[in-house]
């Protein structure tokens, strides 16, 4: 097996992880363990980037005895998959769990009772849980590359993945390059640049990174996903809203109660104007511990002087996208492999639909999923490395947009691109509220954006960093427009208005893929196109 | 948005700058560290997390600097607040981590609608 060393090309290692957060710390643990050299490197800080750093994630959780416990716990997910989940995998994330998280004992402290024993192991503290998962990969002998984004992958003469290439964003943004036997992404997933707490490093550079190596998405269209902040604010942490009251400008009580259509009745009434909210139903029990329960919930109203249990506040839905959405890169083997040698996924950058189906995966799936398909995605990479040894020779750079355009590269601003994601992807009346009409105008606008990208974008240095997000974002974005198209049917969280009823013809995850022609087509239908193909 | 370095606390132990998940700050040849890069803070409070100084200020508002008063943050007693409400560091025992109840809470939310 190599020795994680430094050649005059760059670094070499068994194992290369990009990003930092739960999956990829997992991911990396299950590497290091196999005995893999591991390098890890992360756009932000491995320990407060992500979204699990900001976040209390609570993991899918049902014990083996009795038996019963599981079934269940299945057969509930599967009421909700709307026929788009796997019991196999469900199975298989629910005993990877309950088995793995209880080891991070000697790096989390977890809360006992007066007895001593401990209380549960799937409610982790995002902070607590990240620091612990930096110690114990720092332990295992995984090199953390910190404020290191990857920018592409490098790719050998047969396709395979051998390794990444970015850039240093402290001291002066030089360039790096990585060999590696295998890589696994797990750059997150992406809010489409929302202020969703703690997601603004996840601009969709796994989707990107890995579509232009060959993979394919599934599951883009389903991005609809918001959830409630204070206007202004982050702070989108859901469990002080489940007692919420809501108001409109003239004081009036909204009818959205706590429930699986909250957030689109919550829409429509921040359509017609500013909502309002009130946490005085909140138990005085709950009130009073909310700051140990979720600390930095009640940061936004003590530094605005506001007394959430008696003062109304002003409310906004920020979009999840992919995040507490579904969609991401389709894995095509237990392993969590791509389809292309060498490539592995984890976490959010890796499609849910196969634990979540069409409902979001917040609140418990997602955890789980990130923390078993790092570790299946790890095991993977580290027993191919021992058969492919890493080496710079031969290795091609594989990015395009943002880095090697098709055309004249001409001065290109990342932020008018992004600002246009935005305007497709946050508009409730746009992503949530989906027809057919909207969605082509979207497609059209985002293509017109892409192509210009695609042919002028391109920056060495630090600047390439937010031409390669303004790339992943608009490739993100027009994969979930296109899917969303396609899917000409209302199934979970995929809302058409010209289209309210579920179709069991569309009882199939939908696949896209590519870049200047975006194809969709049906999982079940092998040969590309056959479904439906946009440009 | 971070708004505040405040000197007279800050111990230039730079761990801000290592922490910081979207680069905010930049080292100074001699003293605290500068808000260079403001407009790329994400406002996730984890700087503040990570300051044992206590000498960071973020304010909540997330589009857009919410420029403030020094000394009233300094009389507010809002810094270290979530430091402390995580029970780090010297808080450690003081302030229990309690995130195991959350589930409690979503249940009962979940009865009181049915
Ligand atoms: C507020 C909130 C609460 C949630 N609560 C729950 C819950 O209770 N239960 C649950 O199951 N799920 C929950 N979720 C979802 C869950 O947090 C995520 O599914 C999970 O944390 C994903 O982990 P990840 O490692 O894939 O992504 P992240 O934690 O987001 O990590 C991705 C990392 O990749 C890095 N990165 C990005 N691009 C690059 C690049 N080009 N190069 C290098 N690094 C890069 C980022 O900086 C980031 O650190 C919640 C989500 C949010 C937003």
């Amino acid at each position: 097996m190599n020795r994680f060393h430094a050649e005059a090309e760059g670094l070499v290692a068994d194992v290369l992880v990009i990003g930092g957060g739960m999956a990829g710390a997992w991911a990396a643990t299950a590497a290091a363990r196999e005995g893999a050299h591991v390098v890890l490197v992360e756009k932000g800080f491995c320990g407060t980037s992500g979204v699990t750093a900001a976040a209390g994630p609570g993991h899918w959780w049902a014990p083996p005895d009795p038996p019963e416990a599981r079934v269940n716990a299945i057969a509930q997910r599967q009421r909700i998959a709307f026929g788009l989940g796997d019991p196999v995998w469900m199975r298989r994330v629910l005993d990877e769990t309950w088995r793995l998280l209880p080891t991070l004992a000697p790096y989390y402290d977890f809360p006992k009772d007066e007895h001593g024993r401990v209380r549960n192991y799937r409610a982790m503290r995002g902070p607590e849980y990240m620091r612990a998962l930096r110690q114990q990969i720092v332990n295992l002998g995984v090199v953390v590359l910190d404020h290191c984004p990857a920018l592409e992958l490098l790719a050998h003469a047969d396709g395979a993945i051998g390794g990444a290439a970015g850039i240093r964003t402290q001291r002066g943004g030089s360039p790096w390059r990585i060999a590696a036997g295998a890589v696994i992404l797990a750059a997150g997933g992406t809010s489409f640049r929302s202020h969703l707490l703690g997601s603004r490093n996840n601009t969709g550079d796994g989707y990107l990174m890995a579509a232009e190596a060959g993979a394919e998405l599934s599951g883009m269209e389903f991005t609809a996903a918001y959830t409630v902040a204070p206007q202004h604010s982050t702070m989108t942490r859901t469990m002080s809203y489940a007692f919420a009251d809501y108001f409109d400008a003239d004081g009036r009580q909204i009818d959205a109660p706590f429930g699986p259509d909250q957030t689109e009745r919550l829409a429509q009434a921040l359509l017609a104007g500013p909502v309002y909210c009130s946490l005085a139903r909140l138990p005085a029990d709950v009130q009073s511990h909310l700051p140990t329960i979720s600390p930095n919930v009640m940061l936004p109203f003590a530094r605005w002087g506001i007394d959430p249990f008696r003062e109304r506040f002003e409310v906004t839905l920020h979009t999840d996208g992919t995040i507490r959405g579904i969609g991401g890169v389709r894995v095509q083997g237990e392993d969590c492999g791509t389809g292309v040698p060498g490539l592995y996924v984890a976490g959010d950058t890796a499609s849910r639909e196969l634990v979540a189906g069409a409902s979001s995966g917040g609140g418990n799936v997602n955890s789980a999923w990130a923390l078993s398909s790092g570790t299946w995605a790890g095991r993977a990479a580290a027993r191919r490395a021992r058969r492919v040894p890493a080496s710079f020779g031969g290795l091609v750079p594989l990015g395009r947009a943002g880095l090697r355009p098709s055309g004249r590269p001409r001065p290109t601003e990342a932020v008018e691109a992004i600002a246009a994601v935005r305007a497709e992807m946050h508009p409730y009346d746009k992503n949530l509220f989906r027809t057919g009409a909207g969605l082509e105008a979207s497609r059209r606008a985002l293509h017109d954006v892409w192509s210009d990208l695609a042919a002028h974008a391109g920056e060495d240095g630090a600047a390439s960093l937010g031409l390669r997000e303004a790339a992943a974002l608009v490739a993100s974005a027009r994969w979930s427009v296109a899917t969303a198209g396609a899917r000409t049917e209302t199934r979970g969280m995929h809302r058409r208005l010209d289209h309210p009823e579920l179709d069991p013809g569309l009882a199939t995850r939908l696949v896209a893929s590519g870049f200047e022609a975006v194809a969709v087509r049906p999982e079940t239908s092998p040969a590309p196109k056959a479904f439906e193909s946009v440009a | 948005m971070i708004e505040l370095v405040i000197a007279e606390r800050c111990t230039a132990c730079e761990r801000c700058i290592e922490v910081c998940p979207s680069n905010v700050f930049e080292p100074t040849a001699s003293g605290p560290p500068a808000i260079a890069r403001q407009e790329d803070c994400q406002t996730c409070f984890m700087c503040e997390l990570y300051c044992t100084a206590d000498a960071l200020y973020v304010a909540p508002n997330a589009e857009r600097p919410e420029p403030v008063e020094r000394a009233a943050v300094l009389a507010s007693g809002l810094l270290g607040q979530y430091r402390r409400d995580s029970g780090w560091d010297e808080w450690q025992g003081l302030y229990p981590n309690e995130q195991w109840l959350m589930e409690t809470v979503f249940r009962r939310a979940a009865e009181v609608a049915r």
